[in-house]
């Protein structure tokens, strides 16, 4: 199974890893999970529907990012995990 | 015109966050040094996403690409280069790589329809940059040259000092070329971030030396460069009172003139000019 990562625990950011899977599934863990937790997923379902991607697992461990880099490190994961088919 | 310009680290959300909430005039998103190479990709693309996203005001944004002579540069200008930013900062510049940036941009700029140029700082970093500083001044784009003195000193083989006299012309020769050609000339950072008196000897002599900016390494260096490089005062007021003196003197039709005592001419005057223009746009 094929799977990659992008970013880090630090403040701020979030680690994002991605694998194969055959329905979109979506992990959230992050500092804020009450408050945002809807807003994480929707950040990642809207980066992954714009990608036309329909079966991915993501797992998001998230320490406070913004939008912007949730979607960065998403974009960069998926990246790493399709250049592994090349 | 710059004062100030701040490194940031191009991979981390933390310190890209807080870009504008410093007081540099210029901020440089750094994708080369402060990456390293298993991260390129997240840098850049954690960038584009944060451009994006925001919006600046009186911020010229910078980046820093990596050399010509790797991969990556291409890559990264294709993605990173819009209305979003200002300037593409080169590393190990030569007048060749200057050259091949001055195309590669002007291509860029066509093909996504720009509404504006983007400008190029080449970092003068190789004895060969030195050589060649003023041809490189002059490539299309160029709007600085920032002097490199750490990867200097390692391409001279010398050791670099608090004193700098090891990079003393090159200091110099930035300087003259980047006048010759009207554009900044921005001195090397002081590495020493913790040595506030330290920071502000080496700005002034770099001051004394013709150098129009300095670049930070660590915000706690803006305020020192900022206050050096800033007209003050005294300085505003008398070239006010010496393009008060021109407007009178117009009138009058006189030729020659003085003001307190001391003979007014045209590169005085146009000196006043660009001071009051620097105290506008920094609104002293």
């Amino acid at each position: 199974m094929r799977f990659a990562s992008a970013g880090t625990f630090e403040s701020n950011d979030c680690l994002i890893t991605v694998q194969e899977d055959t329905q979109i599934t979506i992990e959230i863990q992050s500092i804020v999970y009450d408050q945002f937790k809807d807003q994480i997923e929707k950040v990642i379902r809207d980066a992954l529907s714009e990608l036309n991607i329909t079966n991915l697992y993501v797992d998001c461990n998230d320490k406070g990012a913004l939008d912007y880099a949730i979607k960065a490190r998403l974009l960069t994961a998926i990246k790493r995990m399709s250049d592994q088919h090349a | 015109m710059r004062r100030s310009l701040l490194f940031i680290p191009a991979n981390s959300p933390a310190m890209l966050q807080n870009a504008d909430v410093f007081a540099s005039d210029s901020v440089i998103f750094d994708l080369e040094d402060a990456v390293v190479l298993s991260e390129k990709d997240a840098a850049l693309s954690l960038v584009n996403e944060y451009l994006k996203k925001f919006e600046f005001d009186n911020l010229e944004i910078i980046i820093r690409i990596n050399g010509l002579d790797t991969l990556l540069s291409k890559n990264e200008l294709d993605t990173i280069v819009n209305d979003k930013i200002d300037t593409v900062m080169l590393p190990k510049a030569t007048y060749e790589t200057t050259l091949q940036l001055s195309k590669m941009l002007e291509k860029i700029e066509k093909q996504k329809k720009l509404t504006k140029k983007i400008g190029i700082i080449p970092i003068i970093e190789l004895a060969k940059s030195v050589i060649e500083v003023n041809q490189i001044a002059s490539v299309r784009g160029v709007t600085g040259l920032l002097l490199g003195g750490e990867d200097l000193a390692t391409d001279l083989e010398v050791e670099r000092t608090e004193q700098g006299l090891e990079i003393l012309l090159s200091r110099s020769m930035v300087v003259l070329a980047a006048k010759a050609n009207q554009i900044d000339a921005i001195d090397t950072p002081y590495t020493q971030t913790q040595n506030d008196e330290g920071l502000l000897k080496d700005t002034l002599f770099a001051k004394s030396l013709g150098m129009s900016a300095k670049v930070c390494i660590h915000p706690n260096q803006i305020e020192t460069i900022n206050q050096v490089f800033s007209p003050n005062e005294d300085e505003i007021a008398y070239a006010e009172k010496i393009l008060n003196a021109v407007s009178q003197n117009m009138n009058n039709h006189k030729g020659a003139f003085s003001v307190d005592g001391k003979m007014i001419d045209k590169p005085i005057i146009e000196r006043a000019q660009k001071l009051l223009e620097k105290a506008k746009k920094w609104k002293l």
